[in-house]
């Protein structure tokens, strides 16, 4: 059928479907619901990690065949430095530059790597906002509570209360630098309600939070002395022979060169893995999210932390073709569009977690009630004609313009025709483990924002991510510069790599598979 | 693959197996599948692609490009993660342009609407030939915008350039030599910096943590177990 017949079923359920409220599931049925549907359960999907500080602990199959890979470095690599900082940052996203920033504020010399351009990243596209507790009905404790709910209890208490307690203060550096917080009238930052959130907190610059966030800390590190290195990837890491982390292997994406950085401390800040794709789904990601500091701070002795545990965002696009994997944002959804499947029944708090939203999106699909494309993908609709019901003409161009633009590309009108979604690969949970200030298992070796694991838990909330990179990215730059400071430049050696490769040989891996993988292959080899 | 009723199917013409089509990338000739996106279509021609590709998902501008449609002699401009390909369609991605971005520590500046002529002297210089509009993929009517600058309107500046994705393609264009993306950045920077209230809530709440207002009850919440966390979890609304 035409997709205007299949929509005319969620115009005619609109009305009847706006005065119902739908309750949220009670603890027992999320379970049940998230047991059965969401993709971190599904079995056949991992395996368990064959050697390394995760040894015998289960990932899904593209993640661990990463860790295990071989490194790209020979072992016989000329190590003598071309480049020399106290604070090597690995990665251009917004983890990274605050990290810079920070530690450069602190008198160190900084050096930022970063595989593509700077701001080349996943957080250039955060559109839904930043979560941080300032008005009198919320606090940093209900902060603490919802994101520990959120994360199924399993977040590391002490990570998430330096994030909550810091969020106000890292809001104010950001405002300091120029940033354009959405205001209310008298003048105070507005805040809007985000998924799994009791109160609203989120700041927002208009759906371009991210991009404005991203286009004041590049403008901020080109205006400083920082130096910076594009289209420079990180490939391996360098050690003392003793453990610590001394510096990085480069290599020049244009010319394939190595460039060896000896560095008193490294902060890796590389950010997600959407691009794995992992079991076939889709991703919301940059192109380079490849899980490169996974790879990198695992085959240095760094421990990871729920790594079998993934967001799917509920709303990816689904069609038309050229935007599958494209977030929707979850502001449509904040501001009360509804889930509606193929008979034109709502099924889910579409307020609830993005754990359990897209659980029981996968439901419906699976149970028949999904809609087809003929390119082969289901989704169920995102009725966004309803926000221009309840809240009057030229809202969604209004509050949602960067959407509006994404789908009028293709002739889509979404204020008068609900889109299409299915849950799409969106972010780590977990990542390396840290302390409060940012270190990894490996002394000198900093890890924030997307890459570092155990601040959220099982599942991260909405906004939650934006205020870790500003946080930990900050915390990361200011003791990974205080510690250059006091200490001198260590060996470099890759002693590492070699008793990585001494354990898979052990352990009988020969996948041929070289990590970090830097970019998917998309290209098409005939 | 789970069963659908057969019911709810979009089988419409352009779901169904794209046609290929005809185009011309960089000065060369390929079949493509319709409707893929130009990065898509680079990459279904064995191209890797590593400048030129950065989100994927139209806001971080590293994908500007230069096309035309079939017999239209106009040279548009898009970004080619977020433009389908067509018939006759013939584009190639727009290198770098090598714009002076002037430096400047933003805090400091004392008087930054008269600052931006020590620092991009060019800006008032515009010759209104509007082809820095014409250029903008994300529709920014950025001649005006330059004026605005000129003029002190960094508020408006700031409101017209939020959706400017840095694509830098209303730069090679100009022929006064001005930057627009980069002035309209400094504009709307020091608009953040010197021209927008303190939000007092925002002041109070630091204010408040730093006090220890909170201390209590985080010592409260922090030793609790993992059945009282939840039970005050469930509580939340
Ligand atoms: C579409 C989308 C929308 C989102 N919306 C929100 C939101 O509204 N609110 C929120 O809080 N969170 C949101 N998130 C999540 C959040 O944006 C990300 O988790 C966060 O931006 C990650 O930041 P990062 O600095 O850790 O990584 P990134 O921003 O991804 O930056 C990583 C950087 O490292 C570089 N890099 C990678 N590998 C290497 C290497 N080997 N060597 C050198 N450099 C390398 C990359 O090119 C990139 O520049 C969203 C995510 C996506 C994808
Ligand atoms: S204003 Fe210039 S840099 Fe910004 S989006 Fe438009 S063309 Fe690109
Ligand atoms: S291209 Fe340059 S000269 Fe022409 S209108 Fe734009 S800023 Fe003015
Ligand atoms: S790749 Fe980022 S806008 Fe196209």
């Amino acid at each position: 059928m035409d997709i205007h017949e299949l929509q005319k079923i969620v115009h005619k359920t609109r009305d009847a479907r706006r005065t119902q409220t739908l309750p949220k599931y009670s603890p027992a049925e999320r379970d049940t619901l998230i047991k059965k549907y969401h993709p971190d359960f599904r079995e056949n999907a991992y395996r368990s990690i064959k050697f390394g500080p995760n040894k015998g602990e289960l990932t899904v199959r593209e993640l661990a065949t990463l860790l295990e890979g071989d490194s790209p470095v020979p072992a016989d690599l000329d190590l003598t430095p071309a480049h020399t900082a106290d604070v090597l940052v690995v990665g251009g996203g917004g983890a990274g530059c605050a990290a810079a920033l920070h530690a450069y504020a602190q008198g160190a010399k900084v050096l930022l790597a970063t595989k593509l351009r700077l701001g080349d990243s996943n957080t250039v596209m955060a559109q839904g906002g930043i979560q941080v507790a300032i008005t009198n009905e919320d606090s940093p404790i209900q902060h603490f509570l919802d994101t520990l709910k959120g994360g199924h209890m399993k977040n590391d208490h002490q990570l998430l209360k330096v994030m909550v307690e810091e969020g106000p203060s890292v809001a104010r550096w950001l405002l300091g630098l120029g940033v354009l917080f959405d205001r209310d009238a008298d003048g105070n930052l507005h805040v809007k309600k985000g998924g799994g959130s009791s109160k609203p907190r989120l700041l927002t610059c208009s759906d371009y939070t991210g991009l404005e966030i991203m286009r004041v800390l590049k403008d901020e590190v080109l205006n400083q002395k920082i130096q910076l290195m594009e289209f420079s990837a990180a490939v391996e890491l360098l050690s003392d022979g003793n453990g610590d982390c001394t510096g990085a292997v480069l290599q020049d994406l244009d010319n394939k060169r190595f460039m060896v950085v000896a560095a008193k401390t490294v902060i890796l800040a590389t950010g997600g893995i959407g691009r794995l794709h992992i079991q076939g789904f889709p991703t919301s990601n940059h192109y380079g999210a490849t899980g490169d500091g996974l790879a990198m701070a695992y085959r240095m002795g760094a421990k990871l932390l729920q790594i079998d545990t993934f967001q799917y965002h509920p709303s990816g696009a689904v069609y038309p073709e050229q935007l599958i994997g494209a977030l929707v944002t979850e502001g449509i959804r904040s501001e009360g569009g509804h889930l509606v499947n193929a008979k034109g029944e709502r099924f889910v708090n579409e307020l609830d977690t993005r754990d359990v939203v897209s659980s029981s999106i996968i439901r419906e699909c699976e149970e028949g009630r999904g809609i087809r494309t003929m390119s082969g993908r289901i989704g169920v609709w995102l009725d966004t004609p309803l926000l221009e019901v309840e809240q009057g003409p030229g809202t969604l161009d209004k509050h949602f313009p960067a959407m509006v633009r994404q789908y009028k590309r293709y002739g889509i009108d979404i204020a008068q025709d609900p889109v299409l979604i299915y849950p799409t690969l969106h972010y780590q949970n977990g990542g390396v483990q840290i302390n409060v200030d940012s270190e990894s298992g490996v002394r000198n070796l900093f890890v924030a924002g997307e890459t570092s694991g155990g601040l959220h838990g099982r599942n991260r909330l909405m906004g939650n991510s934006l205020l870790d990179l500003m946080v930990f990215g900050k915390r990361a730059g200011l003791t990974a510069a205080t510690r250059a400071n006091s200490m001198k430049e260590g060996k470099l050696t890759l002693e590492h790599v070699k008793r990585f490769r001494e354990e898979a040989r052990k352990h009988g891996v020969s996948s041929g598979i070289v990590s970090p993988m830097l970019f998917p292959a998309y290209a098409k080899k005939e | 693959m789970p069963e659908i009723d057969k019911e709810n199917v979009i089988d419409q013409e352009e779901v169904l197996r794209p046609k290929m089509v005809s185009v011309e990338i960089t000065g060369k000739t390929y079949q493509v599948p319709e409707g893929i996106t130009m990065i898509k279509a680079l990459w279904y021609t064995g191209q890797e692609v590593i400048h030129g590709a950065g989100c994927l998902g139209g806001f971080c501008g590293a994908c500007a490009t230069y096309y035309r449609t079939k017999d239209d002699p106009k040279v548009k401009t898009c970004l080619a993660c977020q433009t389908a390909v067509q018939e006759g369609m013939s584009f190639s991605m727009v290198p770098p342009f090598p714009a002076r971005k002037a430096t400047y520590q933003m805090a400091e500046l004392k008087d930054p609407k008269q600052d931006l002529f020590t620092l991009y002297p060019e800006a008032p210089l515009c010759r209104n030939c509007n082809a820095c509009t014409e250029a903008c993929p994300q529709t920014i009517d950025v001649r005006e915008g330059v004026w605005r600058a000129v003029f002190g309107d960094f508020k408006a500046v700031s409101e017209m350039f939020m959706d400017c994705v840095m694509c830098g393609l209303c730069v090679p264009v100009c022929i006064a030599d001005i930057a627009p993306n980069l002035v309209a950045l400094y504009a709307s920077r020091a608009q953040g910096v010197h021209f927008t209230e303190k939000p007092q809530r925002l002041f109070h709440r630091i204010k408040e943590i730093e006090e220890g207002r909170y201390d209590g009850e985080w010592d409260r919440v922090l030793h609790m177990n993992e059945q009282q966390l939840k039970e005050a979890c469930a509580e939340l609304k």
